[in-house]
């Protein structure tokens, strides 16, 4: 009786597995989980799974980019089909490139039109379309405004003031009690984040962007010592000594939590700041970084896009997938709800995203100005490039050496890596 | 394989008969070693063998993770080229050998603490006292929880900001401002030194406890009746009878604090302050995907981890040689 039952049972199983596949497919997306990504994922995902009736499942992949891009290194050189879409960076595409299929033959010619240009063209190698912009993104500075409003200051224009600002008001807030409260937090530990937060300093002091258009190293200049000996005069005095191994949800953990006045981060931070259960929430300003005696304000091009691997068993399927979450009503959804940058322009004139972050509005030129990271010069070797930068970088911030000989150092690391095929 | 004492001694005072029987058993014999034997070895061919010659052979080429069937052969050129009046390789690299230096000292030092601190446990678990089977157990606790999760407890443990190691000593009043344990580079080689040592006491706690008990009781009965004081009693008994089974523990410790990789990489990822050959290795390869570099990498690796292994042997014998 009970030997029928599970003979029976076992054929109906068999029945169900064996005619799945034709109704519906089984598809999986890694997507980061800064902040609200993660939950901003399994919502899209879902309203595509109700409408196409496939079954998507998620996997989670590390926080910190430079552990993420390892692991798609390590499946994709494998020739694994485990992860069909794929979040990556926008410095990747140059990298991977050989293991994502061409979306605009999927998708059509037109599969890109309406985003931003230059994201696009970041994202075509050899003139195939690798990857569709997600979000892009670009630093911001975030203020207290209570704080500053309180203690009679306007938001830094220069990363002196800045500086002087937070002294001041990590002084006298210290000085009433509130002990625990810093002047300034950003993402300091050895990782691309520091890059970004690095090449900004540099950058709006004049320093140029380590190597440029043509190849040529530019870092070892005056201008980018100073840059990093600033950055290293924060350490211990308006930066806690942990920003040394800090990324973005550590800094935006001690912003939120009411104990920096002013911290570096990405636009995602805005949403979670705002939230119930945030300390500061309606007690934060946004405004573009702030920048050196010879230069202008730079804010490093960040942002994520959604690519389909090669080894993918249901490409069609997955870069229907992708078409949905990179459409105009999921980027409008994700700008209200957690502040995430479309890629789409038309979405900068929406009035409600404009509502949800004023600051879309007024930043829009240092999102579409953000400045690059030398990524498609150095092509294969930016991992090492980058590596280089950060690492020389956060030397300065420990004290190991200073700006100038940190630059000088970085020169020579930068000649050994172009001579190996750059 | 190879004739035994037992084997051969009978053999010489036989007759020419049992001469040929013997040595039709020792065929015999030869043949069942070698048909036990075959599979382990090609096992450890495979397995062992085959990986590292590869990995050596990659070294020698320009691979690269995206592309390891297209490598062209190079020499020596991963390691060491003479190019545009400048030298170039991993021998040149100013990174390497501060990671090698991070090595070496993070395994002396760590190894070192965990000897003291071992034998300390280990003679207060050899001690009667009641409840001492479960202290034995919760000894154990740091070595039964995999080092991936206990390094990713102690970060939090030893976070700046909200860390439980930071409140305790502000409370007791040993600092006045929270340390930033993992960050600091003057701070963040001694943190991940402190966890692996955490991590690995009761290993070689073990490893003296189960030679402290071997001992004979009556040359500790003698020196208490001859009322000798007891730290002599351990340096003069004690320790030269234990020396066996520790150097067993450390040459275990050794190897594994050479190629350490999980506990850093957790704690302090990439940063230069801490970083090992392994990692060093790994970022070159996976994060880098420079198969041929990361492969010399690891090939270096391999010879100081042979190197070391060979002088401690070396040094180990001559130290039983005096003591005997």
């Amino acid at each position: 009786m009970q030997r029928k039952f599970l003979i029976a049972s076992g054929l109906t199983l068999l029945g169900t597995a064996g005619a799945a596949p034709a109704l519906s497919a089984e598809l999986t997306i890694s997507c980061g989980a800064v902040g609200a990504e993660l939950t901003l994922c399994e919502q899209g995902v879902e309203a595509w799974e109700n409408e196409t009736g496939h079954d998507v499942e998620i996997v989670s992949t590390p926080n910190s980019s430079t552990e993420r891009l390892s692991l798609y290194q390590q499946i994709l050189s494998a020739r694994s089909g485990d992860i069909d879409v794929l979040q990556i960076d926008v410095v990747w595409p140059g990298l991977l490139a050989n293991h994502l299929i061409d979306l605009e033959e999927t998708l059509g010619e037109d599969a890109a039109e309406g985003h931003f240009e230059t994201i696009v063209a970041n994202n075509t190698v050899d003139d195939r379309l690798v990857a569709m912009p997600w979000f892009t993104d670009a630093g911001v500075l975030y203020y207290r405004k209570d704080l500053l409003e309180k203690h009679g200051v306007a938001p830094p224009e220069t990363w002196q003031q800045l500086t002087d600002i937070a002294v001041e008001i990590q002084a006298a807030e210290r000085e009433a009690g509130n002990d625990k409260l810093w002047g300034y937090v950003f993402q300091g530990r050895a990782y691309e984040g520091l890059t970004c937060n690095a090449l900004e300093w540099v950058a709006s002091h004049g320093g140029g962007t380590l190597v440029d258009a043509d190849g040529e190293i530019t870092i070892d200049n005056e201008n980018a010592a100073t840059a990093l000996d600033l950055a290293a005069s924060w350490i211990g005095e308006i930066t806690p000594r942990g920003a040394l191994n800090y990324t973005e949800e550590e800094a935006r953990g001690i912003f939120q939590s009411g104990n920096a006045v002013f911290m570096r981060n990405w636009p995602y931070a805005w949403s979670l700041a705002q939230s119930e259960d945030s300390e500061v929430a309606g007690k934060v300003g946004v405004v573009k970084l702030p920048h050196g005696p010879n230069g202008e304000s730079a804010a490093t091009l960040g942002g994520w896009n959604l690519a389909v691997s090669k080894y993918s068993e249901n490409p069609e399927l997955a870069a229907d997938l992708v078409a949905y979450l990179t459409g105009e009503a999921e980027q409008k959804r994700r700008a209200i709800e957690a502040a995430y940058n479309p890629t789409l322009t038309s979405l900068y004139a929406d009035e409600e995203v404009l509502e949800a972050v004023p600051f879309f509005g007024t930043l829009y030129d240092t999102f579409t100005n953000a400045v690059a990271r030398p990524s498609a010069v150095t092509g294969d070797n930016y991992g090492r490039v980058s590596n280089a930068f950060f690492n020389a970088a956060h030397g300065v911030l420990t004290d190991e050496q200073d700006g100038a000989d940190a630059v000088a150092e970085l020169d020579s690391e930068l000649s050994r890596i172009k001579r190996r095929r750059w | 394989m190879s004739t035994s004492a037992t084997d051969s001694a009978p053999r010489e005072g036989r007759t020419a008969k049992a001469g040929y029987r013997g040595t039709k058993v020792r065929r015999q014999r030869v043949r069942a070693a070698w048909t036990y034997l075959t599979p382990m070895l090609v096992a450890l061919a495979l397995v062992a063998g085959w990986p590292l010659l590869r990995t050596f052979y990659l070294s020698l080429t320009d691979a690269s993770l995206s592309d390891t069937a297209g490598a062209a052969f190079i020499g020596f050129e991963n390691y060491l080229v003479y190019d545009d009046g400048a030298w170039y390789g991993l021998l040149t690299d100013p990174v390497w050998w501060n990671a090698v230096w991070n090595t070496v000292y993070f395994s002396v030092v760590s190894v070192s603490l965990e000897v003291v601190f071992g034998i300390v446990v280990a003679l207060l678990l050899n001690a009667e006292f009641k409840g001492r089977m479960l202290v034995r157990a919760a000894v154990l606790i740091p070595w039964a929880i995999p080092t991936i999760v206990s390094a990713k407890m102690w970060a939090w443990m030893l976070n700046d900001q909200f860390g439980i190691i930071n409140h305790l000593l502000m409370a007791l009043g040993l600092i006045d401002a929270p340390l930033a344990w993992t960050a600091d580079a003057d701070l963040s080689m001694w943190a991940v030194i402190m966890v692996d040592v955490w991590k690995t006491i009761p290993f070689v706690a073990l490893l003296v406890l189960a030679a402290l008990q071997m001992l004979p009781k009556d040359c500790f009965e003698a020196a208490e009746v001859d009322g000798i004081h007891p730290v002599k009693v351990f340096f003069r008994v004690t320790l030269p009878l234990i020396t066996p089974a520790l150097l067993v523990a450390v040459i275990f410790r050794l190897l594994d604090a050479l190629r350490v990789f999980d506990v850093i990489y957790v704690l302090t990822s990439n940063s230069t302050s801490t970083m090992t050959m392994s990692i060093y290795a790994r970022q070159q390869l996976v994060e880098f995907q420079d198969v041929g570099y990361g492969s010399a990498a690891s090939t270096m690796l391999f010879l100081i981890i042979a190197l070391a292994v060979v002088v401690y042997l070396y040094l180990g014998r001559r130290q039983l040689g005096v003591d005997q």
